[in-house]
């Protein structure tokens, strides 16, 4: 039997501001510290060291997946609990002189063994949105892989997207083939339509988390940024949802929140039992490669 | 035989692309400008030109929601022709929220310069140095209360142009702005803007008896419509065979296409590869 305990943040970033997003997650490691709550992952949303919309200001705030493990890890041993972390947080980076737009998991901590800190994994934005009011392509380069990655939670496998990662049903399709029993997604969604009970895009993101957790039997934990940048309103409305396309916790939709969510991965062999829709896709996977293959070939793409 | 069942066609007269849940819409508004103003820009006082009129009554509204009445200044900024009923609606206003309400009269500027440098200016240029006159009291009396203004302009009034460059629209944050103004006439009636100010035919009141929709030559109601279609990517040809009339999809789309430069900042010569919002791109909270 493994449990996590895993813990959401949806914050509002200070525009920007590096150093005041460090502290700003310091105190959440504070918290956790003077709550009573034993938390394994922490996650963050896409872009929780700057703000989203900087446009040419990414390369004045991007940092190298060692900075900021050093400068995360050095906020938790001042300010978290005598025991180990997981992290998952979004920022802007820079790896092999160019810029991304990643998401960093790590442990921190002063642990010994699996407990050691490190970076385990690092998600490069794979699909970049530009269009409309994005324009990602322009600023940052794209990720060229979709990886999981093993955990020091009993050798659990996870996988991280980035937003727009998710609205293609492939990208989850790969993350559960290569082992993901857990999909971390972060995202910063600025909200548009106001005409039905939800606000279109909360329902887009309910609707597509739902799917990924009901085709591969995969926890699915997505972070949504919050707060204003520019007159665009990033909705949060962050999402736990367990194998069995649960939906388990929902975070408020543009105000900050903690939601702690018990992740329990004996769910994903149930669910997996219970519908083998990833059996099935791995029993397929030559012809579905062949599919793909002959899109290549015949020049259609 | 099996029965058939057809797909609908978009009915033209449909309110649906206009449809807004008014609570979700006014809350959004109203955590916007606490974020914009309170949060990004550091202020805790806001200054609105209260024209007597439905934008800046809603914009009155959610800005007395959301940083308190007491922390909202309302100017009111006759000129001798404004219609007395439009400072008695600012007034109705102002006493309904308990916000702050000054007056300041603009007859004076305004006539200081017309008549001593511009007697032959027509209404249109008259009007717009009223507009201009209104700015510099607004952003003036905001350093006073060290406060910030709130712009008023609906949408629809930003794809026609119906606004003076430079003046209307420059108030540095602005709720209403992506909502038409029929949307405005909705969320106004939810959130408790009097029903004399809602239901009274909109007019810029620069001329006794002018309203916008003779200014137009078309009503609101259908304005809106044509325009959620053209601004979405529909051809003129295609919302004509939706239904719409061309008479009507020809006024809408000459007004949208002959006002893109209002909605945009001056055109500046680009000399480098550091031209600033060309090739220097920060946001503007950055």
């Amino acid at each position: 039997m493994l449990k996590l305990s895993v813990l959401a943040a949806q914050i509002k970033p200070n525009k920007g501001d590096y150093r005041a997003n460090l502290s700003q997650i310091g105190k959440i490691f504070a918290q956790i510290r003077e709550s009573a709550i034993d938390v394994d992952v922490l996650t963050l949303p896409e872009t929780a060291m700057s703000g989203y919309f900087l446009e040419g200001g990414v390369r004045e705030v991007a940092r190298t997946k060692e900075e900021i493990f050093a400068e995360l890890n050095a906020q938790y041993l001042e300010h978290g609990p005598d025991r180990s972390l997981d992290i998952v947080v979004g920022f802007y980076e820079q790896w092999e002189r160019k810029y991304y737009n990643s998401c960093l998991y790590a442990t921190l901590g002063t642990g010994e063994g699996v407990d050691t800190p490190k970076i385990v994994h690092v998600h490069r934005k794979f699909f970049l949105p530009t269009y409309g009011v994005f324009d990602e392509k322009r600023f940052v380069s794209r990720g060229r892989t979709i990886d999981s990655f093993t955990t020091r939670f009993g050798q659990v496998k996870a996988a991280v997207l980035i937003c727009e990662d998710a609205w293609h049903s492939i990208t989850p399709m790969i993350a559960a083939l290569k082992g993901a029993q857990i999909l971390y997604i972060v995202s910063a969604s600025p909200a548009r339509g106001f005409g039905e009970v939800l606000i279109g895009n909360v329902s887009q993101w309910k609707q597509l988390v739902y799917n990924i957790a009901a085709e591969h039997n995969i926890w699915v934990i997505q972070t949504g940024l919050v707060g204003f940048e520019g007159g665009k309103g990033f909705v949060g409305c962050s999402l736990v949802v367990d194998p069995f396309a649960v939906t388990r916790l929902e975070g408020p939709v543009g105000k900050e929140a903690l939601l702690h969510a018990e992740v329990d991965l004996d769910d994903v062999s149930v669910a997996r039992a219970t519908s083998p829709m990833l059996a099935d896709l791995e029993a397929n996977l030559a012809d579905v490669r062949r599919e793909i293959d002959q899109i290549e070939r015949t020049g259609r793409v | 035989m099996y029965d058939v069942i057809e797909q609908p066609k978009i009915d033209p007269n449909s309110e649906s692309p206009l449809a807004i849940n008014e609570q979700l819409v006014s809350e959004w508004l109203i955590d916007f400008i606490r974020d914009e103003l309170v949060r990004r820009r550091g202020f805790s006082k806001a200054v609105v030109g209260l024209s007597g009129g439905v934008d800046s009554a809603l914009v009155a509204y959610l800005c007395a929601r959301a940083i308190g009445p007491e922390n909202v200044h309302c100017i009111r900024m006759p000129y001798r022709s404004s219609s007395c009923e439009s400072l008695e609606h600012a007034k109705l206003v102002a006493d309904d929220l308990g916000v702050n309400l000054h007056t300041v009269e603009i007859t004076e500027a305004v006539d200081g310069y017309l008549k001593s440098f511009a007697p032959e200016a027509d209404g249109r240029r008259r009007g717009n140095v009223m507009a201009r006159m209104r700015m510099i009291v607004l952003f003036d009396q905001s350093e006073k209360y060290r406060a910030l203004p709130i712009g008023t302009g609906n949408k629809t009034e930003r794809l026609f142009g119906y606004f003076t460059w430079h003046a209307d629209d420059s108030p540095p944050i602005n709720p209403l702005g992506d909502l038409y103004k029929t949307q405005v006439w909705k969320l106004s009636k939810y959130i408790g803007v009097p029903t004399v100010i809602v239901d009274k035919p909109a007019s810029a009141d620069l001329v006794v008896g002018q309203t916008d929709e003779s200014d137009f030559g078309i009503k609101y109601e259908l304005a809106d419509k044509v325009l959620s279609y053209l601004v979405r990517g529909y051809t003129p040809e295609r919302m004509i065979e939706m239904g719409f009339e061309r008479e009507h999809v020809d006024i809408v789309k000459k007004r949208l296409d002959g006002t893109h430069w209002k909605r945009h900042l001056p055109t500046v010569a680009m000399l480098s590869s550091t031209a600033i919002n060309d090739f220097y791109l920060r946001p503007v909270d950055y």
